[in-house]
């Protein structure tokens, strides 16, 4: 069994992975938003506001859950990356508030679509710059405020071609999941096509930004390489998918290549937190917290877990979507 | 502005704008329940209306709740990193029961909001209830977090490090339970006699709308109770600041000198002998310490607690006036939407519990400095080294004005303007 230690990392991990997955396509959604064109563009809009409305607040919980348990469970390294990254992540604060509050703002004739697809465009940028910054090991070397001036220590770990590659990597690979997830809830046709070209022409551009991230790598062990294999053959299953107007799968696909991406980050960093110096083990709470926190975890994913499979039984249920999307075709006709 | 002051005018800023959400999103699904179950009792569409259009205002409310909440879980770490390795292992575990309480509540929202045609009417009922619940839960465990600092526990304090600590004992601080209690009353006393006073407003232009009763009915079931409550609360609350804060205590009543038999000081000039010691105490004859017993470069701001303090207990008072006044007026059964003084006693109401809620916080917040950590870290040496903080500060509060401006319009399209009808 693994450590403690190692297990809420591994939970931290899941959580950052369900709120690229879930958020991340959401972020997506703003993307497209932003790019709607042709003669559908109202209905490309009108697609993304329905399949965002209901589950974006819970996709964007996931995000709070696994800051929250990082503090608690890794005190220090949150503490380091609060004062290194202090203006990527202020910055990013700021696109989330702007773009959660637009988003329910419009859904509520308040206008506010501009800023909601801008907004959906900078914040990815920032989180993967952050993670980029974390991947690259300047954070370790930054952290408490070592080096001269401002600039050195406040923006040099994160202002680097590497970590903008990490930033419009991650909203490649949103605007990719939106697009993918949008073909299954596309229910005509003619939108579903819309989507599958965008997919497939977003999969291109993750592979592009991957290339260009990996060619601007400060080091090689960025990607465990054996899940590196698995990422690819995920990748070329979407295509394929996609290809075949198999959407389902190449919804699985999709989901599955953005996950094998994060965990090949974090396979290939292990056991370093915030590398090159600061380990799970070394920047963990005392283990009264760690065991506590896992109870909390375990007792909240009772609750969480019917919770929220009855949320997306609800809204992204097969039944009832068909069900929602004839009652829309009556209403029109 | 010095770093440190422009650190804590952020956090301020921040607090002060998340709280009004965080309040109305406890007490707002309550009210949305109330409405709908008494829509599937009596098949008046009066109540259906009422309970999607607050469903509406919460969806709104919550989503800015929301977002601005995040900003804290942030901030925490942004501009108080020292403060947070130090507490996180101890406050980290209210904190993630927080996360998991809001969980809940964004997921039945969520099915909540979209869910009218989509589930029966009994679980939409239901959905409504496990808002309301994981709302209050979610504000609960912040305030115990918060309560911690106040009176921190469960640790070991070795050369600045905290040993042997044990969460589920810093959880159970002494000033958890009054000040959860204060908090969730204020929140029910706050939206609850906030609606009423909206629609007791519209009320005054328009006597016979059946919208405005009702709307003005349901705000009252939950607001006047929580008013009548808080002052009860608030004793409760005041006499363990006594005991474990007596910086705090004195600085809320500008008391100096330690004596017994205290009197309590109402405004310039005037005093009620014995008055402090029975409040803090119960005891016409207790000590109460006064600002003399703490090193001067301990005190809080003085005058601004005092004011702060001073504030909320008049607009409290005055809520629990008008909670008893409304009581005795269903208890004997009179029609309570017409009578004209009553509706203008609850309409001037409307503001008065965010106003407290806020002020409350300026007592418990700055009553508590210059520590971060009360007896164990100091707010100055919590900061994050990082200069320029008058930047993030002002962009914030840039920010924030714009989205209370918006909010306020938009609320004010989506809820408060009554049907044509």
């Amino acid at each position: 069994m693994l450590p403690l230690a190692d297990s809420l990392a591994a939970i931290i991990l899941v959580a950052l992975t369900a709120y690229v997955l879930l958020g991340g396509a959401d972020f997506g959604g703003g993307v497209w938003d932003l790019l709607a064109s042709g003669p559908r563009k109202t209905r490309q809009r009108d697609l993304i506001a329905h399949a965002i409305g209901p589950v974006w607040e819970a996709n964007h919980v996931w995000l709070i859950l696994a800051i929250v348990l990082l503090f608690t469970c890794f005190p220090r390294a949150f503490a380091r990356m609060a004062i290194a990254l202090h203006v990527p992540l202020t910055l990013m604060l700021i696109g989330i508030v702007l773009r959660g509050s637009a988003f329910v703002f419009r859904s509520y004739g308040g206008g506010g679509g501009r800023v909601f697809a801008i907004a959906s465009l900078v914040t990815p940028v920032l989180l993967g710059v952050c993670v980029g910054a974390v991947a690259s090991g300047a954070i370790g070397e930054a952290g408490g405020g070592k080096g001269e001036g401002f600039y050195a220590v406040y923006v040099a770990p994160w202002l680097t071609p590497f970590a903008f590659a990490a930033g419009l990597f991650a909203l490649t690979c949103f605007a990719f999941l939106a697009a993918v997830y949008l073909t299954v809830e596309a229910r005509d046709a003619e939108l579903q096509e819309d989507f599958r070209q965008r997919a497939i022409l977003s999969g291109v551009w993750v592979l592009m930004m991957a290339g260009l991230g990996l060619a601007l790598a400060p080091h090689r062990d960025l990607v465990d390489p054996r899940l590196m294999v698995l990422t690819g053959a995920a990748a070329v299953t979407a295509f394929w998918a996609l290809w075949q107007r198999r959407y389902r799968l190449a919804r699985v696909a999709a989901a599955t290549q953005v996950t094998l991406i994060l965990w090949g980050w974090a396979v290939a960093q292990y056991p370093y937190l915030l590398p090159p110096d600061l380990t799970i083990g070394n920047a963990a709470a005392p283990p009264v917290t760690l065991k506590l926190a896992m109870i909390a975890v375990l007792a909240g994913a009772v609750v969480l877990f019917p919770s929220l499979f009855y949320l997306f039984k609800v809204f992204k249920g097969e039944k009832q979507k068909i069900e929602s999307h004839e009652t829309k075709v009556r209403g029109s006709s | 502005m010095s770093d440190l002051l422009a650190a804590r005018s952020q956090m301020a800023v921040s607090l002060a704008f998340h709280i009004i959400f965080a309040v109305i999103g406890i007490a707002m699904p309550v009210l949305m329940v109330i409405a709908e179950r008494r829509w599937q009792r009596t098949r008046d569409p009066v109540y259906l209306d009422l309970a999607k259009r607050w469903a509406r205002g919460t969806a709104i409310l919550f989503a800015v709740g929301a977002v601005s909440g995040t900003v804290l879980s942030f901030e925490l770490g942004l501009l108080w990193p020292r403060f947070m390795e130090l507490a996180g292992p101890l406050i980290g575990i209210p904190f993630s029961l927080e996360g998991f309480a809001f969980f809940t509540e964004a997921i039945f929202l969520g099915v909540y909001l979209y869910g009218w045609d989509k589930v029966s009417p009994r679980a939409h009922l239901l959905a409504g209830v496990l808002v309301a619940v994981s709302g209050a839960a979610s504000g609960i465990f912040v305030v115990i977090a918060n309560a911690w600092m106040n009176t921190p526990t469960g640790f070991t304090l070795l050369n600045g490090a905290l040993i042997n600590i044990d969460p589920i004992a810093a959880m159970q601080t002494p000033a958890a339970f009054p000040q959860a209690l204060h908090m969730t009353l204020a929140a029910y006393a706050a939206t609850g006699l906030g609606v009423a006073g909206i629609h007791a407003l519209l009320l005054l232009k328009n006597r016979t709308s059946a919208f405005n009763r009702a709307a003005l009915t349901i705000g009252l079931i939950v607001g006047a109770p929580a008013a009548v409550l808080q002052p009860i609360s608030g004793d409760i609350a005041a006499r363990y600041v006594a005991r474990r804060q007596p910086a705090k205590l004195a600085a809320m009543e500008a008391h100096y000198e330690t004596r017994a038999g205290a009197p309590l000081k109402l405004v310039a000039g005037i005093e009620i002998p014995y008055g402090l010691s029975l409040l803090a105490f119960h005891d016409p004859h207790a000590v109460v310490q006064g600002l003399d017993s703490v090193p001067r470069d301990e005190w809080p701001n003085v005058s601004l607690v005092h004011l702060s303090f001073n504030v909320m207990v008049a607009l409290g008072t005055y809520m629990a006036i008008v909670g008893l006044w409304a009581g005795w007026l269903a208890l004997r059964k009179r029609d309570l939407t017409t009578r004209r003084r009553f509706l203008w006693a609850v309409a001037i109401a409307a503001p008065c519990g965010f106003v407290a809620t806020e002020a409350g916080w300026m007592v418990t917040e700055l009553g508590r400095q210059p520590w971060v950590i009360y007896g164990v870290l100091k707010t100055a040496d919590a900061v994050t080294p990082m200069p320029g903080l008058i930047v993030p500060f002002t962009v914030i509060t840039l920010l924030y004005c714009a989205l209370g401006a918006i909010v306020g319009w938009l609320l004010y399209r989506q809820i408060i303007r009554s049907p044509q009808a």
